[in-house]
């Protein structure tokens, strides 16, 4: 059902009905291309992650057809899912192990990942050594041994306080900069959503629908200062105004 | 920017609900003073010596006092006369020899049907009611049983250890293979890991702490079991419960309250040496209570 096309990922007319007759999404159509990061906010329980779940084939969907290349898909899940008997270093190394990269390659790969999310030093950290900011990072640092040309991202700082947050949103936007990915990123934090994207798609209650679109026009790099801005705060505002429609 | 800020340990960020990591949080380092550890103990079991030499001198009878013989005197006939205490540790050992034979079988046996188990809900549900059955039989019941099929001899106790043992290590390494987050599980999926690739990787070593849990249980029961066993079965070598027994039908209470004591030890030793082995292997990365 996937083509292969290299850095891209589009929905067509996706539509995901559970087998207890739960319609999670009604109708999702929208293309991701290489160098755009696409953000998808809604109220909790519309049907956004199941989006993600569908695009990496966790999840077959009723109707329509995904195209992405799933080969060296990125995928950070809500936890940061690290394997507490490893530490950190073996944590990153998980997938370039699944994958079957000889050793040298993926201490390689790991121990570049890890320094790129700022967590040299912890290497031999276990996780529960970490707080949970540095557990994300962790996550984080394990898929980019991938480096996958697509990545998404599935409510990832969900559980981390404000501060923490802001800082893992500028290191995926630097991140984003300079791998240039096609980047998926749910959310409900409207913020989160200008900050990180160049779209945000706004999806209604369940069953989701895409009910409203918008072009972010900030340049990148983004500085933290950005989200004080007049501009952040009307496109926050017209979005938060949409979200209010697609919970009624 | 800077990245430095957040790794620093000092931010503290509050754990939430969905959080599943949070029961791993790093413990706050143990101070232990050796004195107000050691301290009480020492003082109970003072005071439980001076209430057994009271029971010996105060309540006992000249004529009657070979019913509790008092704590200098278990030493003397029972530990300090190697004669006796040779023949206690023989004993011991042999009884050892069966626990740990009857708990290895018990190991392999648990562990390759809680695997199968976990590999196929069909074989969980065919096997489990069988195994909760085995577990809710009397072993008094089964020992003649054992001896018609086993004779009398080490053999017959094995098998009362593993019958003893089995269960523990099962259910154990079962809810513990099951235990893996879901989200590791689509991890694995994600990346097209085959079955034995998320036994041994993700499955077995998320299992481990409850498989620890559940050897500690296993290996005090199969101690009960070469115990119990080696007083129902008399063939072959003497085990300590043999040696009890006859302690006791000569009203050698010395002799007999030493061999009650060296079970007990024998029970602890193992006991601690399986909590050894779990913070060596687990210590480092998984929080055990013990």
């Amino acid at each position: 059902m996937s083509i292969v096309t290299t850095g891209s990922l589009s929905f067509d007319q996706i539509g995901m009905v559970f087998p207890d007759g739960t319609e999670a999404v009604r109708e999702a159509s929208f293309t991701v291309n290489r160098g755009e990061f696409v953000t998808v906010v809604g109220p909790s329980g519309c049907g956004k992650s199941t989006l993600l779940k569908i695009a990496s084939g966790l999840l077959e969907p009723t109707r329509g057809t995904v195209t992405v290349d799933r080969d060296r898909l990125g995928y950070v899940f809500q936890d940061a899912t690290l394997l507490q008997w490893r530490t950190v270093q073996r944590n990153v190394e998980l997938l370039a192990e699944l994958h079957g990269l000889p050793k040298a390659e993926r201490q390689s790969l790991a121990t570049e990942a890890i320094k790129t999310v700022g967590l040299s030093g912890f290497e031999n950290h276990y996780p529960k050594a970490l707080s949970g900011g540095m557990k994300m990072r962790a996550s984080l640092a394990r898929t980019l041994t991938l480096k996958p040309p697509v990545f998404l991202f599935d409510e990832p700082f969900g559980a981390v306080d404000e501060i923490t947050r802001e800082h893992l949103n500028e290191e995926t936007q630097r991140l984003f900069t300079t791998e240039g990915f096609a980047g998926l990123f749910i959310t409900h934090s409207i913020s989160e959503a200008v900050f990180l994207s160049t779209r945000v798609l706004v999806m209604s209650a369940r069953p989701g629908r895409i009910v409203a679109e918008f072009e972010i026009p900030f340049d990148f790099p983004r500085t933290p200062d950005l989200r004080f801005t007049a501009e952040f705060a009307r496109i926050s505002g017209e979005i938060s105004h949409e979200l209010r429609g697609a919970h009624s | 920017m800077s990245v430095t800020d957040t790794t620093r340990p000092i931010s503290q960020e509050p754990e939430t609900a969905i959080d599943d990591s949070a029961s791993f949080h790093v413990a706050a380092p143990k101070k232990s003073n050796p004195l107000k550890v050691g301290l009480p103990p020492i003082m109970f079991g003072g005071l439980v010596i001076g209430f057994w030499y009271f029971v010996s001198y105060g309540l006992l009878e000249d004529r009657r006092r070979f019913l509790l013989r008092p704590p200098h005197q278990v030493i003397q006939k029972g530990f300090l006369d190697w004669a006796v205490f040779s023949e206690i540790l023989t004993a011991l050992w042999s009884s050892t020899k069966v626990a740990i034979i009857g708990l290895v079988l018990a190991i392999a046996i648990g562990m390759a049907l809680a695997i199968i188990m976990s590999q196929a809900k069909t074989a969980e549900r065919a096997i489990f009611p069988y195994m909760v059955t085995l577990q809710a039989i009397p072993i008094l019941a089964v020992v003649p049983l054992i001896s018609l099929w086993f004779g009398f001899g080490q053999m017959a106790r094995v098998v009362v250890c593993v019958i003893i043992a089995l269960f523990p290590i099962i259910v154990n390494t079962l809810f513990g293979l099951q235990s893996a987050e879901k989200g590791a599980h689509d991890l694995f999926s994600l990346h097209q890991a085959s079955r034995m690739t998320r036994l041994r990787k993700l499955m077995f070593p998320a299992a481990l702490p409850a498989i620890f849990a559940g050897l500690r249980i296993s290996a005090g029961l199969s101690v009960i079991g070469a115990v119990v066993g080696d007083f129902f079965f008399g063939r072959g070598a003497v085990g300590i419960g043999q040696r009890i027994n006859r302690y006791a039908a000569n009203l050698q209470g010395e002799q007999l309250l030493a061999a009650v004591i060296m079970t007990a030890a024998l029970g602890v030793t193992v006991f601690w040496t399986f909590g050894w082995i779990q913070s060596r292997v687990i210590g480092k990365w998984h929080d055990s209570s013990s």
